[in-house]
Order: C-alpha cells, then structure tokens, then sequence
C-alpha cells in the first residue's frame, strides 16, 4: 500500500469546524443563517469527501500530518490523518446523513430560540466524528472519541431548563466516560509494549509479535469496554434510551448513525488486534447476542415512538458487533451503513410525526397518521422492512450476512454456545420485525387516537426521508457485491457473499416476514390481543416495560453508593476540612494581626516601654552575649 | 570615703524611678520631670565615676548632658504647650490618633 501526503485532508474536519464557529457567532444575530451555514459546511465537507473518495486510486492511502503533537523521549505523536478505504466508507456515511439531517434540522428546530447553538454543536460533532475516523493514531481517535462524546452530553441536553433532559445528558456523559476509562488503559497497555500509538506501526509490531496472546486478551476487552460505553453495549447501553431527551434530529445523527458505530468502527480499524485475542471476542459475542435480545425484548412493550427506536439501535449495534465479533469485519461496516440509512429514516419520519402531532410521542395517541402523513408514512414503512430484513431491502443483506459470519465462526471458545447463540440471534432478528411493525401499525394504520390535527412535514424534512428510504431500499443489492473487496485491503478478505434468487433470498427473510405479518396481525386486525398478551406474560412482560430495571439494579448497587460517597466527599472533605484550611489560614491570619495591632496602641507610653524593654534586651546581649556563644 | 559603689546604686534607683514614672505616668509634664530625673541620675554617675577615676573627662560629659537637657526642655515644653492648645489636655492617653 502506498502513502501520499494530501492537505485537503485536512479541509476534512475543518470544514464543520469553521461552520460551528460561523454558525454560533452568526448565528446569535441571524438566527435562520445558523441552520443555513451549518448544513452547507457540511455539504461541502460530503463534496470534499466524495471527491477524495473517487481521487483514490487503487491501494492508496492518503495522509496529513497537521503537527507534531508531543515527543516525550522515543514516543512521538502525530496529529496526523489517514484516509484509507474503510475511512473512506465512515466518512461518506458520516457527510451524507449528516448533510440530510442537518438539511431536515433547519424546518424541526425552526421556532426553537436556541437554534444557533444547535447547529455550532451539530457542525462541532461533524468535526469530532471525522476526527475519530480520520485519526491515523488511537490518540487522534481519543480526541474525536471524547469530542462526540462531548457534543453528545450537550446535544441531549439541549433543552437545559428541563431537569430531567439535563440529567440524561450527564447520564450519558459519565457513563461513557466509564467505557472510555477502559479505552484509555487499553491505550496505556500497548504503548508500553510497543512504544506507538500509530495503526500502522501497531499493525506491523502485532503482527509480528503473535504470541503475546495474554496482553492482547487483555487490551482487546479494554478497547471493547470503551466500545461498550459508546456504542451502547450490555453493561453501558442505559444512557442511550436517556438520551432521546434530546431533539430528533440529535437522535438520528448521533445515536443511530454515526456516534455510536464508533465502537464499531474501532473495532474494524483494530481487526490486527482482535484476531490475536479469539477469548475476547467469544466474550464479545456473548455480550452482543444478549444485548441485541435484550434490548429487543425491551422494545416489545415501549410506548414512546423513540423509545421503541432507541432500544431498536442498541439491538442492531448487538447484530454489529456480533459480526465483529466473528472476524468478518466487512459484514459489521456493512450493517453500520445499512443501519445508518433506515434508522436515520426511521428516527427523522418519528421526529416527522412528532412534528406533524405537535409534540405527541406516545404511540398510544397515535394511529391512522398515513392519509395524513403520506410521505413520512410510506418512508417509514419502507424502513420498516429493511430493519426487519426482507429481500431485497438493505437490513435483508446485512442482517443475513451477519448471522452467516455469526453461525460459521471458527473461534475455539464459541464451539459449545453457538447454537445457543444463533437461536437467540434468529429470536432477535423475530422480534425486531415484530416491534417495528408494531410501531408502524400504532402509528399510522388504524385510526387516530390523539387530539391534534396532524399534517405533512415540510420539504427540507420530506426529502431527506426520501433519499434515506431509497437508499434503504436500493443500497443493499449494491454494496453487498461491492465492500466486501473494497474493504479488504484493511479488514481482510474473511467471510464472503454468494448470489442468491429472488425466491432464495424471500426463504431466507422468513423470520423477517414472519415478525412482519404477526405484528400487522395484531396491531391492525387482533387488537385486543396485544392486551391480553401483555396480562397473560404478566411477570415477564412486566420486565420488559420497566426496561429489565437495569436502571434500579445500578441505583441500587452503584449510584447510591457513589452518591454516599460524593456527599461524604462534599460535605466532611470539601466543606468542613479543605475549605476549613483555608478558610482558617485566613482567620488565623485575621487573628495574630489583631493581636499585632493591640500594639499599636497609639499610647506614648506604651511605645516608650517598648522601647526601654528593647534596650534592655541588646545590653543583655552585648553583656552576655559572648557567654552565650561560648 | 564613700564608696562609689554607693553613688552607682544611687544613680540607678533613680534611673530607673525615671523610667518607670515615664511608662506610667499620663500627665506629659510629669513625664518631662522623670525624663529630667533620668538625666540627672546620669549626671550623677558620670561625676562619681569621674571622681573615682580621677580624670575630668566624665565632668565635662555632665556639661554636654546638661546643655541637651536645657534644649529638650525648652522643644518639650513647647510640644507640650501646642497639644494643650490642640487637645485642651496634657494627659497622653488622649494624643491615641494614631493607633492601629
């Protein structure tokens, strides 16, 4: 592979960079240009991006070296970017839905006084998110990783005045400052081992050094309990149903798109890593396969439309990671941009409709929205059946892919479970049919249940919907041929695709059709059986509504505990002893220049003793003070 | 003859009755007296000593203490006379202004 130096890499993460600073500064004057500025960066950057992509020839790679970062003794860090295929995938994903969703935020956030913050954070997570993927580093990855992050807890929480938003956005932060607490030890241990930080240089040094398996063991599960934090994995995932706090379009872009395939993404760029340590990822596909069941099984009984939605992303970032977890990268990125497409469509038709119904979110109130919301409706549909994995739709080749790579694993310590494992898997894939379908049926089949008249969105929000379910519809059959070879030049030439018929492909998105034709069953025509259901599951439907009080169970165990210890810190630590010391210098100080000061007297003849006391005290010295000495 | 011994003691009860009358007294022209009585001990023991030694160099001290003596009175009593003016009191415990 060759390396070129190119400077317009670096226009990359520049470009959002400068529209967040034009946007906030503009913006608090105009607050319409904001969204305007904002969402043309971000164009432009997609341009940028689109046409580095096509400048690449192949097995080339392109690097920027911005600066030198630090040198401490042999370590030197770069802040330098490298642009190779799989950067190239990332990037086009992170311009191109973002640019949508920028597009659809100038109509949703229209009359929302805040409106230039908005689009400086919106832009600012564009720069970081790029950061993270450009990074030729782990350290240039860590700032981007912090960077969204950051945009993150200040996107959710948005809306500050609201307690409850504020809280859920420092949830999300703190927890993900967990998961990157493991990130970083991971970082720590393989430069110590090998003195870089740089993928290259570490891909070379692994791989040379294949018997280290123990330390390998032990980095990967770090790294992947930093990608649990930020991709939203059992035990991190419980700020992301939190976070729909924030506005929609935060949704989509960050919690379904981009912020949290970051640890997806890490895991694809450290494949050389991963591959050496098969006990780690046994233990990464357990964790996947419970989570995606998990969170599915949450999604079943939810009643909030993003709710549904949000633990449907950590379900899928589950079927992500359990691909990674099987060594077929390929297939994982592959998902990554498949999801991309039909949850961003889903997130912003959900945002549409909460639009249309004035700030209605619960799917009860819902209902018949399709002859009102045509567009939003039909694109949600459309999305509907590629999450739930019909042929030909996107979700179909990836969902597909990803139990093939899942169930021909080779890893020694998966022998035993993976029928277990790929049960689950299918269940999985069952029932996010069947929870989506339901929540196409609450809210736009059927008839409406709220007290709102809902109406169609306007074009800036409509088309973004459009471009997003027909990608949905038509980019599977696309890239299934295509990344694969594409991508191998970074992740390796595992797992690979077969051509199948239309008839081949309709048999094997049976679990698909079935979740589909159950839930429309039930939520169109059996509607009082979804009832009786959830009455005669009591216990465990009960689970599945109180999200597996996963929450309570962390109250319970850890927050409380914290809590304690924050408030001993607070008050005994902080209050009484730090701020005692220095609060008592400062009366101690007070204190001996009163004392200093009752000489002061102003009396003569106080002076005049002193003064005499004084004198005495030198013809002592002079007259015994040899004696002393001696 | 007497001892000087004697004188010296002598000088120094009163030195020191002139100190302590300048710490503790409040009326400033008291204070003056012991500032003079303290001058005058001092006399005392520059001419016994002087006498004892046998050499003039004592009493010739006792002139140039005198001649300060007379001036400081002379400056004092008018320092004195201005605060009366200013305070319509010679008492030192109320010239306290520039306390701390």
């Amino acid at each position: 592979m060759e390396v070129t130096e190119s400077s317009i890499l670096g226009l990359i993460p520049l470009c959002p960079l400068l529209g967040s600073l034009l946007a906030f500064v503009i913006g608090r004057s105009q607050k319409d240009l904001a969204g305007w500025i904002a969402t043309l960066a971000c164009v432009i950057t997609f341009g940028l991006v689109v046409s580095t992509v096509f400048s690449l020839s192949e097995g080339e790679i392109l690097a920027f070296n911005a600066f030198t970062w630090f040198e401490v003794g042999s370590f030197d860090v770069d802040f330098a970017l490298r642009f190779d295929q799989l950067t190239a995938v990332m990037c086009l994903v992170i311009t191109g839905v973002g640019s949508l969703i920028h597009l659809y935020s100038t109509a949703y956030m229209h009359d929302d006084q805040g409106r230039h913050r908005f689009f400086c954070y919106l832009n600012l997570f564009m720069f970081s998110m790029l950061l993270l993927v450009l990074g030729a580093n782990m350290l240039v990855l860590f700032v981007g990783w912090e960077g969204v992050g950051l945009c993150s807890y200040l996107l959710i929480g948005f809306w500050y005045n609201n307690l409850a938003y504020a809280s859920a956005g420092r949830k999300a932060f703190v927890v993900n400052r967990i998961g990157d607490a493991g990130f970083l030890f991971g970082i720590f241990l393989l430069y110590r081992q090998f003195d870089t930080v740089d993928f290259i240089e570490l891909s070379t040094a692994i791989a040379s050094n294949p018997e280290l398996t123990a330390l390998y063991t032990l980095v990967a599960f770090c790294l992947f309990i930093g990608a649990t934090g930020k991709s939203a994995q059992i035990p991190l995932f419980v700020w992301l149903p939190d976070a729909m706090a924030g506005p929609t379009p935060v949704s989509a872009l960050i919690h379904a798109a981009t912020m949290v395939t970051a640890g997806v993404y890490m895991m694809a760029r450290m494949n050389f890593l991963f591959v050496l340590a098969p006990y780690t990822q046994a233990i990464i596909a357990v964790i996947a396969v419970l989570t995606a069941f998990v969170a599915a099984a949450t999604a079943l009984t939810q009643n909030d439309i993003k709710k549904v939605l949000a633990y449907s992303t950590v379900s899928q970032l589950g079927f992500m990671f359990m691909a990674a977890a099987a060594g077929v990268y390929w297939v994982a990125v592959f998902h990554l941009v498949t999801h991309a497409f039909f949850k961003a469509c889903l997130f912003l038709g959900a945002g549409s409709v909460i639009h249309g119904c004035h700030h209605e979110q619960d799917m009860r109130k819902m209902g018949g929205l399709l002859k009102y919301m045509p567009v939003t409706a039909v694109t949600y549909g459309i999305s509907t059946l590629a999450i739930a994995g019909i042929y030909p739709l996107a979700g179909y080749f990836s969902k597909h892919a990803i139990l093939a790579a899942l169930g021909t694993t080779v890893n020694p310590y998966l022998e035993l479970s993976l029928n277990v494992l790929m049960t689950f898997a299918s269940l999985t894939a069952f029932m996010t049919a069947f929870y989506m379908t339901r929540s196409f049926a609450m809210t736009f089949l059927g008839d409406y249940r709220g007290h709102a008249h809902p109406h169609e969105s306007p074009w800036q929000m409509t088309m973004p919907l459009v471009v997003l379910a027909s990608l949905a519809l038509f980019a599977g059959i696309w890239l299934v041929t295509t990344l694969p070879e594409y991508l191998a030049p970074v992740v390796g030439h595992a797992g690979s695709h077969h051509q199948e018929s239309i008839i081949e492909g309709l048999v094997h998105s049976w679990v698909g059709i079935l979740g589909v034709l159950v839930g429309l069953l039930l939520y169109t025509k059996l509607l009082s059986v979804p009832a009786a259901l959830f009455k005669a599951l009591r216990p465990l439907s009960q689970l599945s509504l109180n999200k597996f009080y996963f929450d309570e169970i962390y109250d319970f165990l850890i927050v409380r505990f914290l809590g304690r210890i924050s408030q001993f810190l607070f008050k005994t630590v902080d209050q009484n002893m730090i701020d005692g010391a220095v609060n008592g210098t400062a009366a101690l100080v007070e204190v001996s220049g009163e004392v200093a000061r009752s000489t002061q007297s102003g009396q003569v003849r106080h002076y005049a003793l002193y003064m005499f006391v004084a004198t005495l005290a030198v013809l002592f010295f002079f007259v015994f003070g040899g004696k002393i000495g001696g | 003859m007497v001892p000087v011994s004697y004188y010296l003691t002598l000088s120094a009860i009163m030195f020191t009755v002139g100190v302590v009358g300048v710490v503790v007294r409040r009326n400033s022209i008291v204070v003056f007296m012991c500032i003079e009585l303290m001058l005058n001990a001092v006399n005392l023991s520059f001419v016994a000593l002087s006498h004892y030694l046998g050499n003039l160099n004592g009493q010739i001290a006792v002139f140039f203490v005198m001649v300060v003596a007379a001036a400081e009175a002379a400056v004092g009593l008018a320092i004195i006379i201005s605060m009366f003016r200013a305070m319509k009191s010679v008492e030192t415990s109320n010239a306290d202004q520039l306390n701390g």
